[in-house]
Parts: C-alpha cells; sequence; structure tokens
C-alpha cells in the first residue's frame, strides 16, 4: 500500500467512525467566500434613518451650552439630540461612571456631545457642523502617575446622580476623591521571609502600550423601537444577554421587551463585551424620531471611540532559591483606566493568575490602582491582562535563571505545574500538559542549543543577530465564574425528516464556535454535519447565555449542546426500543440510522420512526433542552477559589533576527504548543492558534495606539500598523491532548491562548540575540535602535503616592 | 444650507458589473464602492477602512485589482467590473472560492472578499505563484482573524488549476 492510499484509509477509516479531530470546514465559510454575508453594515430596515455622533475633541473641557438649532433646522434632519434630551439616561459600563450624552462636562476627545438621526449619513454629517458648542477648558490628566498626586485636577471628583421620572434622586456612582477608579490586592504566603530565604532576587518595571482590537468589520448598531414600544437591536454585542437586561434598565423598561438580533460579526477579540455610548444613542435617536436608525464608525470613528488594551505600568520583585525554586513574587500595577470604567479595569482578575499560578510560588503579593486619566479608555481585549502579566513574569523567569547558572527551560521546568496540582489561589489542575508543552516547544525549536550558540555573538561585529526566546501561559479554559452563572442554554429540535436545529446561547464571531457544536452533536446522534442547522443570533429564540469571552464558548456550549443531544438520543432509542422489542442498551444512532450496538446492523431509518413518533396518537416531538454549569466557584473576598473548570497551558519559542543598525526585528519562527485539552477541529484550532500568534506578534513588533496629552495620534491603518501577510513568521504548531475529564471530548478553550506569550518570548529573544533586556513594548525598530544603543529611557516606577 | 445636489452633480454611467451592462444616474463624487453597495446592490464588497488602507473592497477593474473605496465611480464609465458576486458562476462558488471554504481562508469573513478578489486577480496573471508571490500580492489586504496561514494555503491549493 503506497503513502497516498493509506492517508485515504486513515481518513476513511476516521470519517466513518469519528468527527473529533478532523479537519471540518466552517459551516457558514461557503457565504462568506461568496460575499453573501451580511454584516450590519450590509442590512438595511425600511424607513431607516442614518445616525452619527458629535465627538467633543477637547481632552478635558467643561461644556458651557450647545446649540443645535441650525442642525435641527437643515432639511432631512429628524432628530438632534443633547445630553438634554434624554435627563432619564442612565450611565453605562462597568462601574457606571459614563452617560452616553455627555451634559456637562467632557473627560475625552472622544466623548459624545450630541448626535443626528437623518435621511442620509451626508446630511447627517453636515448636521454635525452646524452644531455649536462652547467649551471651557479644565486641566488634563493625560497620566496615570500624575493622576495620583495630591493637587491632581479630579475625573469623578463629584457623586453622579440619577433622578428619576418620579424625581427620586440615586447616586449611581460614587465621587472618587483621588483619581483611583479600582483597586485589587492579593496575597499567599510570607513576603519578606521568602524574600530572605531567596539565593536571587531580581526586581524590574515594565511598561506595557496601548493596541486596540482593529476588528475588520467596524462598530454598528440599529435600533428600532415597534408600536408596541419593544425595542428591536440589531447589534454585533459578544454577550446579548448581559446586554438585555442593561439596556432594558437603561431605559427603564422591561427586560422582556429587548430582542437583540446578532447579524454576522466581523470580528470581536473582547471588544464588543460591554455596552460603548454609541448603542444607547441609537436608541434614543430611534425613540426621538419613531424610526429605525442605523448609526455605523467610521474606521476613524473605530480608533477613537473604541475601547483599547489596558496600559500598564508594572513593578516585579522575584525571587528563586539556589537550586532553582521560586520564592515569591510581589507586583504592583498601575492600570492608566482612562476616563471611564470599563472591562479594562477589571484585567487583574486575571493577571493575578499568571503571577500566582502559571509556576509554582510559594508567597505572593499582588496590587492594582486603576486610575482615571483624560486619556482612551480600556476594555477587554483577547487575553484580559494575560499578555501584559506573562510579558513581564517571563522576563523574569528568564533573568532568575540566568541569576543562578540554570538553563532556563530547565528552571522553568523544574517550577512547571503539574496535573492534581491546588494552587494557594485555588485553582485546581484537574489537566495540566505543562510539563509536555515546555519539552514539546523546545525540542521541536532546538531551543536550547540555539540559545547557546546565539549568546556567543553578543560582542562580535555582525549586523544581523539571531536570537530564541521562550515564554509560557495558563488561561482559563473552562469558561469563568465572574457572574452569578457561567452557563449556556442549548434547545435540540429534530424535525420529521431527522434533520437537527441546534439553537444554542453561543454567539458565532468567526472562531468557528458553530462548526464545533455541530459536531459536537453529530457525533452523539451518529449524524452527518450536514443534518444539522444552528441557530444563535436571536435573543427571542436562544437560550441564555453569558456571553462570548474566557475562552469559554467550545467548553461550555460544547457540554450544552452534547447535553441535549444525550437527552434527544435517549429519547430516541428509548422509543426505537419499544418498536424493535430490544434493550436500549442494545441500540445506537449512526449514519442516520438506529442500529445494533454488536452488529452495527441497520434496524431503523431515524427519520422514518421520528415521523411515527410525530403522526401518531400520542404525538411525540424530539425537542430537548439542557443548562450546562461548569462545576467551577466564584472567588472569595481574597481572589481565591477555583474560578474555572479548567485550565489551558501553552509554551511558545521565537526565533528573531535583529538588524542592530535598524532596530528592526523580524519574527522568523514561532515554535507553539498548547495544551487544548483535545482537539476537536484541527482546522478550527489551527487557524485560531495562527491568527493568534499573528495578533500576538502585532502586539510585540508593530502595533501602538499613540496617545498624545490625550489625543489618539494614528486613527488608521496607514500609521496604527498591523501585521500584514508577507511579515508572518514560520509556525510549528504541536497540540498536547490531556483530555480534561470535564471537557467536551475532552477539550479546554483555546480562544485567547495563543496570542499571550508572544511579546514576552520576543523580548527574551532580543535579550538572546543581542544582550539587552527590553522592559517596555511595542519592539518597533525605533525602540529597540534606542535601546541596543543606550538611548533608551528607562521605564521608571515612580508613582509618588 | 445644504444642497446635495449642487455638491454632486449626477450624470448616467455606464457600466459592466460582473458581465452585465447597467446604466446608473450616479454623483460626480461617488466612489465606486459606494456605487457598487448602494446602488447596484453588491454587498460583498466590504468597507473596513476609510480610504485605500485595508483592501476589504478589492473589485477588478478590467481585470485588475483596483480599491472600490478610492476609486471614482465616473472614472469607470465603459468598463468591466467584477466583484466577489461574480465569480459564483449561477451561484456556485469558484474553485477559488471553494479554498477558502476548504481551507479555512475565512473567520469572521469580513476581510474575504477583497482577499478573495486580490488572490483572484494574482492567478489571473500568475497562475502558479510562489508563497512569496501569494504574500507580495495580499500585502495590501488586512485580516485580523487568520494570521494569513490559511488564506495563503486557499490560494496555494488552486495554484496551477483551471479558474
Amino acid at each position: 500500500m503506497g503513502p497516498l492510499q493509506k492517508t485515504r484509509a486513515d481518513a476513511a477509516a476516521r470519517s466513518s467512525d469519528t468527527l473529533i479531530g478532523t479537519r471540518i470546514p466552517k459551516k457558514d465559510a461557503p457565504q462568506k467566500a461568496s460575499g453573501r454575508t451580511r454584516y450590519i453594515d450590509d442590512i438595511n430596515v425600511p424607513g431607516q434613518l442614518y445616525g452619527k455622533i458629535l465627538r467633543s475633541g477637547q481632552v478635558h473641557a467643561k461644556i458651557r451650552s450647545i446649540d443645535v438649532s441650525a442642525a435641527r433646522a437643515l432639511p432631512g434632519v429628524h432628530a438632534v439630540i443633547t445630553a438634554a434630551d434624554v435627563p432619564w439616561q442612565r450611565p453605562i459600563g462597568v462601574a457606571k461612571d459614563h452617560l452616553p450624552l455627555k451634559p456637562d462636562r467632557v473627560r475625552s476627545p472622544r466623548d459624545e456631545v450630541a448626535a443626528v438621526a437623518a435621511d442620509s449619513e451626508d446630511i447627517a454629517e453636515a448636521a454635525l457642523k452646524l452644531i455649536r458648542v462652547d467649551y471651557e477648558p479644565l486641566p488634563p490628566v493625560t497620566d496615570a502617575r500624575a493622576a495620583l498626586k495630591p493637587d491632581a485636577p479630579l475625573l469623578h471628583g463629584d457623586d453622579l446622580v440619577w433622578t428619576g421620572p418620579d424625581g427620586r434622586a440615586e447616586v449611581v456612582h460614587a465621587a472618587s476623591r483621588d483619581n483611583v477608579a479600582m483597586t485589587f490586592k492579593y496575597a499567599q504566603g510570607d513576603i519578606a521571609r521568602a524574600e530572605a530565604d531567596s539565593a536571587a532576587v531580581v526586581e524590574d518595571v515594565f511598561q506595557l502600550h496601548y493596541v486596540t482590537h482593529c476588528c475588520m468589520g467596524v462598530s454598528g448598531v440599529i435600533a428600532e423601537f415597534d408600536a408596541s414600544d419593544n425595542l428591536l437591536l440589531y447589534s454585533n454585542t459578544q454577550v446579548p444577554f448581559l446586554h438585555k437586561r442593561e439596556f432594558a434598565e437603561m431605559l427603564g423598561i422591561d427586560p422582556g421587551r429587548v430582542r437583540i438580533i446578532q447579524p454576522p460579526i466581523g470580528g470581536g477579540f473582547g471588544s464588543k463585551l460591554d455596552i460603548y455610548p454609541f448603542e444607547p444613542i441609537a436608541i434614543f435617536l430611534a425613540r426621538a424620531t419613531g424610526r429605525p436608525v442605523k448609526l455605523i464608525f467610521t474606521r476613524e470613528e473605530e480608533f477613537l471611540a473604541s475601547p483599547t488594551r489596558q496600559p500598564v505600568l508594572l513593578k516585579l520583585r522575584s525571587g528563586c532559591s539556589a537550586d532553582g525554586a521560586l520564592t515569591f513574587r510581589a507586583v504592583e500595577t498601575l492600570h492608566d483606566n482612562g476616563a471611564y470604567t470599563s472591562w479594562g479595569a477589571t484585567t487583574p482578575f486575571v493577571m493575578m493568575q499568571t503571577i500566582s499560578s502559571l509556576y509554582r510560588v510559594p508567597s505572593c503579593d499582588y496590587q492594582t490602582l486603576a486610575v482615571y486619566t483624560n486619556n482612551p479608555y480600556s476594555g477587554s481585549f483577547r487575553g484580559y491582562g494575560n499578555l501584559q502579566a506573562t510579558f513581564a513574569v517571563e522576563a523574569h523567569m528568564d533573568k532568575l535563571a540566568e541569576a543562578i547558572g540554570m538553563d532556563p527551560l530547565e528552571f522553568r521546568l523544574k517550577n512547571a505545574q503539574d496535573p492534581g496540582e491546588t494552587t494557594p489561589q485555588g485553582m485546581n489542575f484537574k489537566s495540566c500538559g505543562f510539563k509536555e508543552c515546555l519539552r514539546i516547544a523546545a525540542e521541536r525549536s532546538d531551543y536550547q542549543q540555539k540559545r547557546r550558540a546565539y549568546r556567543q555573538q553578543w560582542n562580535d561585529s555582525s549586523i544581523l543577530k539571531r536570537g530564541v526566546g521562550m515564554a509560557s501561559m495558563l488561561h482559563v479554559g473552562g469558561g469563568a465564574k465572574i457572574y452569578p452563572s457561567d452557563g449556556c442554554g442549548t434547545i435540540l429540535k429534530m424535525d420529521d425528516f431527522a434533520h437537527l436545529t441546534l439553537i444554542t446561547g453561543a454567539s458565532e464571531i468567526g472562531q468557528g464556535s458553530e462548526t464545533v457544536l455541530a459536531m459536537l452533536v453529530c457525533e452523539e446522534l451518529g449524524l452527518p454535519l450536514s443534518s444539522v442547522s444552528v441557530v444563535n443570533s436571536d435573543t427571542d429564540i436562544t437560550p441564555w447565555d453569558v456571553g462570548v469571552h474566557a475562552s469559554r464558548t467550545t467548553f461550555i456550549a460544547g457540554n450544552s449542546a452534547i447535553g441535549a443531544a444525550r437527552k434527544a438520543k435517549t429519547k430516541i432509542l428509548t422509543a426505537a426500543a419499544g418498536k424493535l422489542d430490544m434493550e436500549i442498551a442494545a441500540l445506537d444512532l449512526q449514519g442516520g440510522y438506529v442500529i445494533a450496538r454488536a452488529t452495527g446492523e441497520r434496524l431503523l431509518e431515524l427519520s422514518r420512526l421520528i415521523r411515527s413518533l410525530h403522526f401518531s396518537d400520542k404525538a411525540e416531538l424530539v425537542m430537548t433542552t439542557y443548562y450546562y454549569e461548569p462545576p467551577s466557584q466564584h472567588q472569595d473576598k481574597e481572589f481565591k477559589g477555583d474560578v474555572s473548570a479548567a485550565y489551558a497551558w501553552g509554551t511558545q519559542v521565537v526565533e528573531i533576527e535583529v538588524d542592530t543598525q535598524t532596530g528592526i526585528v523580524r519574527l522568523l519562527k514561532v515554535t507553539a504548543a498548547h495544551d487544548v485539552g483535545r482537539v476537536l477541529n484541527r482546522l478550527g484550532i489551527e487557524g485560531q492558534v495562527e491568527g493568534g500568534v499573528v495578533m500576538g506578534q502585532g502586539y510585540a513588533l508593530t502595533e501602538n495606539l499613540i496617545v498624545e496629552n490625550g489625543v489618539i495620534r494614528n486613527p488608521n491603518f496607514r500609521d496604527y500598523k498591523l501585521v500584514t501577510a508577507p511579515e508572518i513568521p514560520e509556525m510549528d504548531i504541536s497540540f498536547i491532548e490531556s483530555v480534561d475529564g470535564e471537557g467536551p471530548q475532552g477539550a479546554k478553550g483555546v480562544g485567547e491562548a495563543p496570542a499571550i506569550c508572544v511579546a514576552a518570548a520576543v523580548g527574551n529573544a532580543i535579550y538572546n540575540a543581542t544582550g539587552v533586556r527590553m522592559y517596555g513594548l511595542p519592539f518597533t525598530p525605533e525602540n529597540v535602535y534606542r535601546a541596543l544603543h543606550g538611548q533608551a529611557k528607562p521605564v521608571t516606577w515612580d508613582i509618588g503616592a | 444650507m445644504h444642497e446635495p445636489s449642487a455638491q454632486y452633480k449626477k450624470r448616467l454611467l455606464r457600466i459592466k458589473v460582473n458581465g452585465r451592462w447597467r446604466e446608473d444616474a450616479v454623483a460626480d463624487g461617488c466612489m465606486l464602492v459606494d456605487y457598487l453597495r448602494d446602488t447596484a446592490g453588491l454587498t460583498g464588497v466590504k468597507t473596513g477602512c476609510d480610504g485605500g488602507e485595508c483592501g476589504a473592497c478589492t473589485v477588478l477593474l478590467d481585470g485588475l485589482p483596483v480599491l472600490a473605496c478610492v476609486t471614482l465611480a465616473v472614472r469607470c464609465e465603459g468598463r468591466s467590473v467584477e466583484t466577489i458576486e461574480g465569480l459564483a458562476a449561477q451561484g456556485r462558488p469558484s474553485r477559488l472560492q471553494q479554498a477558502f471554504h476548504e481551507k479555512l481562508g475565512a473567520q469572521c469573513g469580513y476581510c474575504t472578499p477583497g482577499m478573495v478578489m486580490a488572490s483572484e486577480a494574482l492567478l489571473r496573471r500568475n497562475p502558479t505563484p510562489t508563497d512569496d508571490e501569494i504574500r507580495a500580492a495580499l500585502a495590501g489586504n488586512l485580516c485580523r482573524c487568520t494570521g494569513y496561514v490559511k488564506i495563503i494555503e486557499s490560494v496555494k491549493a488552486v495554484a496551477g488549476l483551471a479558474p
């Protein structure tokens, strides 16, 4: 048998056995490759008006007056609204410190001051130009450290009071008299003693920069009230059920009157986890006009008014014993929260997991301050603080190893977690392939040999220097219990032709969840993939789900889908057993038939069986529901608890080339090993890892949202540099299958994981190539050149508070 | 006072779109992307930026790739435009489109029409491109999901095959 035949035979054998681990094309890809997918920008509703927002352009100012009379008089304009027109508007965001339309003060150039609904986008834009706003500039605070000074202007120095239609006043956001938006404090063990016992101690300050999601589809919404005052939103949200409630609260209506339809989303990556002002504003305009209002961002607006990844100043002190056991970590971080509070402020939740539990660290101390400034505000972004924490932690793994003269791989292996470990923070690693990730990534990249060889070039005269760097990561892989429920519901319906409709709460945002969920139910019910349709985009139809975040969809929605499929299978086999007068245990489903489990003999055609159930005196439909709640815990007040039902691990080794004359760093190769529990859709998971690696490459090397004195200087793709096709590295990706006991078919989440370690690994590789350690991102040519030539501005802590 | 008609005089545009001639009244300032999306109803042509930066609107003008967002519609008088919708004969995806399906060239899919059209243009002038030639041909098309690997593989899968 030749090799080709063997491959075919393997593939055939596999396809008849199982779908799991095979390469399944995405269900929605034919539509997408044909240009037929209708994103929000492609949808037009009869009678719709076009909404546009007037932004302040002021870093910090008082609004003295707004004159909208000329804009209102423009033909084709249907409504011009300001905060005065919506006195009942409620604040949005994680801390409820953000009014959609700003009444008397703006804290950022992106701030929404007025909005227009008009017959066309051109008219709406012309109307914006006719609005006159008189501002009185206020002193800006555009540096997180400056915001903590005792004499710093206060961003939210007064209580935010909301007055309801009944005149009842309520403080919805309490004043912050020190510009502190949020704090976190976590501790384990005894730092002082651990430090005293350490043979080596290193301390550094790291500075992580602004980047933003750059989803290829810009933000947008269509808001419409029907004649009974029910609200219909076409929205790109990643969390439809949470937002349903929030929109209702904001409007003072029953959440049952809010319906959210999610058209296919042009990329999410965490950007659509919060409500942003444009959404309520579109709703206000729809209410004011009685017409559907469509509001779509320009790309510039997307850059200016979307959330960012949280910029962080991070001071890390780490120690280890002479034989290479980590002893302690003490961390302080200062987060620039921007002018309002979104999810970015809560990223310390994830950062502290990496600091306390990626490796075994007996003693830990972690403190965070998120402070208000007039800068852009930050949200959640793939990795959720983990890129920042991993950058610092993995730099210190290399530095400590060097301090005690140990090989960095051996040092990591000595401190890496094992299966079964419960960390002092309370995370329990039921499955853990971390050491295998380390070994395989090192082996496949020839890490140890190359690292030693490349160090030899530090003092030679070569212009191009190569380096290798390693970094690892820990991330939630079985959901994250942040909300009262971390669950997901499924409704499974089999029609009388044995066609399945899988109705899931989980949203498809390009990651391929539709396909994986369909695979999982087909696996249970022995059906071909073509027998399944997935419905996942309408809150009036789909059951509750907490949303697409925390790499949770495959794990949580997957388990939910399997639960519903098993109930359906029981129902079908019970009926079949009755008809065939056989034991249920003797039957199974395969290829659209009820079969004899022992022989595989086809006994009943599934569609006939379903019809005979349906069209009988005791008519019955095969419809099942299931709600899956993962067996994870809420963390206690000390941030301790097993917050995820499973944890994902990964190691990446990068090989780079540094041009010491220009500072250009080329990423040549990424060798990645990820513990994913089990590969479900091999094609899909490769795509996730490849895309994540390149997103990490952008964070490390090219992307930089330049914010100067509160103003974003590069709101376009010309000046904000995404990685393009010619720049991508060679990739060698290995999947470690630790087969998690709780995971669907053993799988764990992987969505965020691949983006997390790239920058940390590149930092270590630059050191390996040049002997120069860089403590700030991004590694753009200018920054690298400065660092290589001793001109880098040192990163200092100096928060003076 | 805002008077669109004074700003943008309209004229009759005669243009071949996906093999069929059509005539439409089009404002002088109207970009090809807006004409194709709003007038011709071809929403497969995507807008991902504010002009000339992302490649999502790539279409073929007389067989060559252009960015429809920085091309005036009236400049296409008497010329032939092909969009992503035109590649599928009778609604059946072309081989290249099928490859984007089978090889996972699309995740969120927003950049996909532009990627497919830029690749189509490459394959027409160079039916057997190398990896580097594919990468170079796609250098002006941004994707945030895939890391480009499977897009390049999609193009490679049909290199050397008849369309």
